[in-house]
C-alpha cells in the first residue's frame, strides 16, 4: 500500500531530526500523538502539533508520561496509528505501559531522543545509554524492535519504517534516536506519497462471531480489530488465551489446558517468538568493506557517523577496516556477528555509554575475535581519533582480550589524568 | 516463618527505619509483617499513591539518616525505573524488593516469574551499574536482606532483591541471630569541618563519597542533573564523564568483593547448571538426580545476579562442555553466561515455566543431553 | 554565627540564605521566579527559624532549579516527584520543616497525583507553586494552567483545554492553608509564606509569575516589566474568596489573597497516635 497523499508533505526541507521524524510519522499515517514536554524531544511534538491538523491527525499533551503512553495504547485500539515522543527520564516512566503494550500486542511507536543520563543528567546533550533499556526496561518477557537513525533524512525514513514494522508485527517499535540527530539540521527530502510504502494495519476480515483476538496466523502475529466495531473484544494485560480472557492459575482453567494441548505456549512465549522467529525479515544492517576486513567497527546512530571518519582515515593508511551499522539495534544481528567473528581479528564498538551493545557483540563473538569498547560518558560525541586509536590497538595487539574495557578515550584521560584507572586495574 | 516475613525481619534487623509502599500483589506479606513491628522498632511507614512516589519517598527518607525499603512487584517495579536512576545519581543507599511474577505486564500475579532480571540491571535510562541479590530460601531471605542493606550503604547505591511469590509463601525455619551477631555496614559519614563538606568528593580508594544527614548544618545541595563535587549542576561532557565513569566503576571495579555465589559438584563436571532464585532449588534436585545416573553435573547458583560473576563463569567454562541455564523466562541470564563463557562451553537456555516450579524434569532432560 | 562586620566584610542580608557561589542564576531577564525566591528568603529571615532544620525540595523545570540556590539542605529531584520525595523526608525525620518549591507543570500536571494525595493525607509540607502558565524549561509548551485561548508551541491554534484552578484543587484535596499572590506582591507573599510555614499540615502558596521568554513573547504581552504592570492593574486582593471563583482567564483580573485557613490533624500526628494505640493494646 502507498501512503495517503494528504499525510505526506512532499518537498525538500532544511529541518532538524526531531521535525523530520514528525514528518515521517505523519507520512506513515500516524493519526495520534500523546506527548509530554521533555528536552530534547519537544521540537518533534511542536512540529507535529503544528502540522497534524492538515493530515487529520490529533495531538494531545497529557499530564505526564504515564498518561501519554497510555493514551497512545488506547488510540491504537481505536484503530489509529499512534505514537509518543520522549526522552530519558520520561522513557523510564513509560516502562510499565510498554510492557502492557507488548502484552496486549498493540502496534505503536515510541520516538526516544536519547540524552545524557542517568537521572536528569545533561538534558540538552546527547547520549546512547537507553539502548539496553529499550529491550529490557519493562517487566516480564517480551521482545521489541528498535531502530537507530543517524541523520534527519533517516529520521524521516525510519519513522515510516517503524510504523510499518509495528503494524506488521503488532509490537512496540522504538525509534532510538539521540539528541545529536534530533537537533542536527540537514537537508531532508520528503518524497511523493506514491513512493512511500505503507504497511496497512492487519485488520481481521472474517465473520464477527468467529473472531479471536489472539488467534495467530502462521507467522505468529494475529489480525487485529478496532474497538467499537461490534466484536465485543476483551483485552487484558493479564496472561490470556486466544479469546483474550485471563488465564491465571494452572489447573483450574479449561483454556490453559486447551492451549497446552494445542501448542504448550504461554502468552509470553508468543510475545518473544513472534519477533525471534521473524528476525531474518526484521533485521537490517548496513555493511561496508567487511569482506576482507581485519577489524570491523560496529556502531549505530550518531556514533556511526563519527566512526566513518576514523574508518576512512584507517583505510587511507592501508588498514583493512570494515563497518557494520545497526539499523535495527533490536533484534540484534547475532548470526552476522558470529559469522564475522570467525574471520576478523576484532570488533571496535564505539557507543556513547559505558558498554551496552558491546556486550552483545562480545557475546556473539564467542571469544573468537577481540572486542573493544570505545566508551563515552555522554553529553558529546566521540573524537574520531579515539575510534582510530582503538582500531590501531586491535590491529597491533597479539593477545586475547578477556574483557571489553581495554580502551581509554582522550576524554577519559583528560578528566582523570590517567591516574585513577592505572591504580585500579 | 514465611519468606515474606523473613524479608521484613531481615530489613528490621539491618536497622531499616522506613517503608514506603503501594499495595501490589504478590508482595504484601512483607508489608504486613513490617508494619505490625513498626511500633516496637521505631520504624515508620507510609502507603503512597503509586510506586513512583513510594520510591521517591524512600529516597527522601534515606537522607534523613534512616535506612529505607520499598516493596513491589512486576508493574510496580517498572514504575520505579525513573527513581532507580535518581537513586543512582544521588548515590542514595536504599533497598528495593521486587517479587517477580510470571509474564509481561500484569501477567499472572500469583505465579512465580523471572522476567525482571535484565530489567533490574538495565531498566532505567542512562549508564549505571546496580547490585541485585536473589535468595532461594526463607533463611536466605533474611540473610540477604541484611546483606542488601549492607551493600547499599557500602556502595551507596540502590540494591534490588529479586525473588518470587513461591519463595515468599514458602515456610521454613529461619534462624535469626542475636542483634550483636548481625553485621551491618555503617553509613559512610563525613567527619570534617562543616564548611569543607563536598557531597560528591569521593575517596580515591573506593570511589565512594561520604554522606551527611539533613539538618546537621551542612547546607548541601544534591541534584539528579550531572553535577560536580559540590553537587551543583555542570552541563558539559567532562563533568558527565566524571559522573558516569565513577557511577559505573564504583561497582564494576569492585565486583569481586560484591559477588556471592554457591557452588557444588563443580570439580571435574562436564555440565554446569547455572541458576538463581526459586529455580535453583529444582536445579539442585536435577543435578543430584543426574549425578545418580552417572552424569558429571555441577551446580552453580548466583546469589548476586548483578554484578554478574564474569570471572568465575569464564573459569568454569574452561573446564566443562556445556552450561545449562534454567530460568522462568526466555533467556536473560543465559545471555550473560553465553557472553562470559567466551565460546569455551556451549550454553543451553532452558525455559522453566512457572507451572513447572517444583518439577525439575525439564532441567534434568537438558542435563541428560550432554551425554548424547 | 554572628560575626562582627567591618565595612569590607559587610554581608548582604540574603547571603546566609542563598548559595552566593552559584549566582548568577539561570533564569531569564523578566522572570518572576527570582521574586518568589526573594520572598521565600525574606520569609526565612523573618521566621528566624534554625535553617539547618529546613529542607527545600524541588522538581524539574525553571522553578525546579530553586532548590539549588537556597542555602539550606536542598534536593533537586525528578519531574513531578518533589512532593513524594519531601514526604519521605518529613516522615523520615518529623522534626524538619520541609518546603517544596516547584512549577505549575511539575506540581499540578505530572505531580498532580502526589499533590492531591499529600493534601489528603495532610502531610506537613509547605508547597510554593510558581505558576507561569507554561512549560518554560522545555521551550514553551501548553501547561495545565494555560488560560484559554493563549498560544504556546504545542497549542499553535490557541489553547482550548480548561486550565487548572490550583487553589480550588488544593482546597478540595484537603490543604489547610491556601493563598495566591503574584510576583509583584513581594511583601504579602513573604508574609503568606511565613503563615503557611507555621501552619501544621499541607499548605499551598501559589505565585503567579511572568514568563517573559515564552508565555509573554509567544502571546505578545511584552516583557517582564509589562507583566508586572499588568499585575498591578489587574490583581484584586480578596481574602476568603471562595476558591470556586479563582479561575484565571486570559489577561483578565487575577484574584489574590488568602483563601483557606483551617485545621485538620496532620499525617505524622495521626500516625504516631495510631502507633501509640497499637502499643498500648
Amino acid at each position: 500500500m502507498k501512503a495517503d497523499p494528504r499525510d505526506v508533505f512532499t518537498g525538500t526541507y532544511y529541518i532538524d531530526g526531531d521535525v523530520a521524524m514528525a514528518y515521517g510519522a505523519l507520512a506513515a499515517g500516524c493519526k495520534f500523538l500523546g506527548g509530554y514536554p521533555i528536552t530534547p524531544s519537544t521540537e518533534a511534538a511542536e512540529a507535529f502539533a503544528r502540522i497534524a491538523p492538515r493530515a487529520g491527525a490529533r495531538f494531545i499533551q497529557m499530564e505526564d508520561e504515564l498518561g501519554s503512553i497510555a493514551s497512545v495504547l488506547g488510540a491504537s485500539w481505536a484503530g489509529q496509528k499512534a505514537m509518543t515522543i520522549t526522552s530519558g527520564p520520561s522513557y523510564s516512566l513509560m516502562m510499565e505501559n510498554i510492557s502492557l503494550g507488548a502484552a496486549m500486542e498493540i502496534p505503536f511507536i515510541i520516538i526516544n531522543i536519547q540524552r545524557a543520563g542517568p537521572s536528569t543528567g545533561v538534558p540538552t546533550c546527547t547520549g546512547q545509554a537507553d539502548v539496553m533499556q529499550s529491550r529490557w526496561g519493562g517487566n516480564g518477557d517480551y521482545e521489541i524492535i528498535a531502530l537507530a537513525p543517524d541523520s534527519p533524512q533517516e529520521g524521516f525514513e525510519f519513522a515510516v519504517k517503524a510504523f510499518n514494522l509495528a503494524e506488521r508485527y503488532r509490537c512496540p517499535v522504538m525509534l532510538m534516536s539521540d539528541e545529536c540527530v534530533g537537533h542536527m539540521t540537514e537537508k531532508v527530502v520528503v518524497p511523493e506519497a506514491s513512493k512511500i510504502d505503507i504497511e496497512p494495519r492487519r485488520f481481521y476480515k472474517g465473520p464477527a462471531d468467529a473472531y479471536l483476538p489472539y488467534k495467530r496466523d502462521p507467522d505468529l502475529v494475529s489480525p487485529i480489530v478496532k474497538a467499537g466495531d461490534g466484536y465485543g473484544i476483551y483485552i487484558t494485560g493479564l496472561s490470556h488465551d486466544e479469546k483474550g480472557h485471563p488465564v491465571l492459575e494452572s489447573g483450574n482453567s479449561y483454556d490453559l489446558e486447551h492451549a497446552r494441548a494445542l501448542n504448550r505456549k504461554s502468552t509470553d512465549q508468543y510475545l518473544v517468538d513472534k519477533i525471534r522467529k521473524n528476525r531474518d525479515k526484521i533485521i537490517e544492517i548496513q555493511e561496508e568493506n567487511t569482506e576482507d576486513a581485519d577489524v570491523v567497527v560496529v556502531s549505530y546512530g550518531i556514533s556511526s557517523r563519527v566512526a566513518y571518519r576514523a574508518v576512512e582515515q584507517a583505510r587511507q593508511e592501508g588498514y583493512k577496516v570494515g563497518t557494520l551499522r545497526l539499523i535495527t539495534v533490536w533484534p540484534f544481528p547475532e548470526e552476522r556477528i558470529r559469522e564475522l567473528a570467525g574471520r576478523v581479528k576484532g570488533f571496535v564498538v564505539p557507543e556513547i555509554n559505558y558498554g551496552q551493545i558491546v556486550f552483545e557483540v562480545d557475546r556473539c563473538a564467542e571469544g573468537r575475535a577481540n572486542v573493544v569498547l570505545v566508551p563515552h560518558g555522554g553529553a558529546s560525541v566521540h573524537q574520531p581519533e579515539d575510534i582510530y586509536a582503538a582500531i590501531r590497538q586491535l590491529l597491533e595487539s597479539k593477545k586475547r582480550y578477556e574483557n571489553v574495557f581495554e580502551f581509554r578515550t582522550i576524554l577519559e584521560r583528560k578528566v582523570f589524568g590517567g591516574g585513577m584507572l592505572k591504580n585500579r586495574s | 516463618m514465611s519468606g515474606y516475613e523473613a524479608c521484613a525481619e531481615g530489613a528490621l534487623a539491618a536497622g531499616c527505619g522506613f517503608l514506603g509502599y503501594t499495595p501490589i500483589q504478590p508482595s504484601f506479606g512483607i508489608v504486613r509483617r513490617f508494619i505490625t513491628r513498626c511500633a516496637e522498632t521505631g520504624a515508620t511507614f507510609v502507603q503512597m499513591e503509586d510506586e513512583i512516589s513510594s520510591l521517591a519517598a524512600v529516597l527522601g527518607a534515606v537522607w534523613t539518616g534512616r535506612k529505607a525499603l520499598t516493596v513491589t512487584s512486576g508493574q510496580g517495579f517498572a514504575q520505579m525505573m525513573e527513581h532507580i536512576g535518581l537513586g543512582v545519581m544521588l548515590e542514595t543507599p536504599c533497598v528495593i524488593v521486587n517479587v517477580m511474577h510470571d509474564g509481561a505486564s500484569e501477567g499472572i500475579p500469583s505465579m512465580p516469574g523471572g522476567g525482571d532480571v535484565m530489567q533490574a540491571r538495565w531498566g532505567s535510562h542512562g549508564d549505571y551499574e546496580i547490585i541485585a541479590l536473589a535468595p532461594n530460601s526463607p533463611q536466605e531471605m533474611f540473610d540477604l536482606t541484611v546483606e542488601a542493606f549492607s551493600l547499599s550503604e557500602r556502595y551507596r547505591t540502590p540494591v534490588v532483591i529479586l525473588f518470587d511469590p513461591v519463595l515468599g509463601r514458602m515456610k521454613d525455619s529461619v534462624n535469626i541471630p542475636e542483634a550483636a551477631k548481625i553485621r551491618v555496614e555503617k553509613r559512610k559519614y563525613y567527619k570534617g569541618p562543616k564548611d569543607g563538606y563536598l557531597p560528591y568528593k569521593y575517596d580515591e580508594k573506593d570511589l565512594i563519597p561520604s554522606m551527611v544527614d539533613i539538618s546537621q548544618g551542612y547546607r548541601f545541595h544534591v541534584t539528579g542533573l550531572t553535577h560536580d563535587e559540590k553537587g551543583y549542576p555542570v552541563m558539559n561532557d567532562e563533568c558527565q564523564e566524571w559522573n558516569v565513569h565513577r557511577l559505573v566503576n564504583k561497582i564494576r571495579l569492585f565486583a569481586d568483593k560484591i559477588v556471592r555465589m554457591e557452588e557444588k559438584y563443580l570439580e571435574e563436571a562436564d555440565v554446569a547448571v547455572v541458576s538463581y532464585g526459586v529455580v535453583s532449588r529444582d536445579a539442585l534436585t536435577a543435578v543430584e538426580a543426574a549425578r545418580k545416573e552417572g552424569i558429571k553435573a555441577g551446580y552453580f547458583r548466583l546469589q548476586t545476579v548483578w554484578p554478574f560473576p564474569e570471572k568465575r563463569i569464564a573459569e568454569i567454562a574452561a573446564g566443562i562442555k556445556r552450561f545449562v541455564v534454567p530460568e522462568i523466562n526466555f533467556g536473560q541470564i543465559s545471555l550473560e553466561v553465553e557472553r562470559c563463557s567466551r565460546g569455551r562451553a556451549g550454553v543451553d537456555a532452558v525455559y522453566h515455566a512457572a507451572r513447572e516450579v517444583g518439577k525439575p524434569g525439564s532441567i534434568l532432560k537438558a542435563i541428560q543431553k550432554t551425554n548424547k | 554565627m554572628e560575626t562582627i562586620n567591618t565595612i569590607q566584610e559587610q554581608k548582604h542580608p540574603m547571603d546566609d540564605l542563598l548559595r552566593m557561589d552559584r549566582i548568577p542564576h539561570i533564569w531569564c531577564p523578566g522572570c518572576g521566579i527570582g521574586n518568589a525566591v526573594s520572598a521565600f528568603a525574606e520569609a526565612l529571615r523573618k521566621l528566624e527559624y534554625d535553617l539547618d532544620k529546613v529542607v527545600v525540595v524541588s522538581g524539574i523545570g525553571c522553578t525546579g532549579r530553586v532548590a539549588g540556590y537556597i542555602k539550606t539542605d536542598s534536593f533537586h529531584t525528578t519531574h513531578g516527584r518533589a512532593i513524594a520525595f519531601a514526604t519521605g523526608i518529613k516522615l523520615g525525620n518529623p522534626d524538619l520543616k520541609v518546603i517544596v518549591i516547584s512549577g505549575d507543570g511539575d506540581l499540578v500536571s505530572i505531580g498532580g497525583n502526589h499533590f492531591v494525595h499529600a493534601a489528603r493525607r495532610n502531610i506537613d509540607l509547605t508547597v510554593i507553586c510558581v505558576n507561569n502558565f507554561i512549560y518554560a524549561m522545555t521551550g514553551g509548551q501548553v501547561a495545565p494552567t494555560t488560560p484559554i485561548p493563549a498560544y504556546t508551541t504545542t497549542s499553535p491554534f490557541g489553547n482550548f483545554e480548561a486550565p487548572a484552578n490550583v487553589p480550588q484543587l488544593a482546597e478540595a484535596a484537603g490543604a489547610v492553608y491556601v493563598a495566591r499572590w503574584t510576583a509583584l506582591h513581594m511583601r504579602r507573599l513573604a508574609d503568606s509564606i511565613v503563615e503557611a510555614f507555621n501552619r501544621p499540615g499541607f499548605s499551598v502558596v501559589e505565585v503567579i509569575s511572568p514568563c517573559a521568554m515564552y508565555y509573554s513573547r509567544i502571546n505578545k504581552l511584552g516583557d517582564g516589566l509589562d507583566m508586572m504592570q499588568f499585575y498591578y492593574n489587574n490583581s484584586i486582593i480578596r481574602h476568603g474568596e471562595s476558591t470556586d471563583n479563582l479561575n484565571i482567564d486570559y489577561q483578565k483580573e487575577i484574584i489574590v489573597g488568602k483563601f483557606v485557613d483551617r485545621e485538620r490533624p496532620a499525617f505524622s500526628e495521626s500516625l504516631n497516635e495510631w502507633l501509640r494505640k497499637d502499643q498500648v493494646e
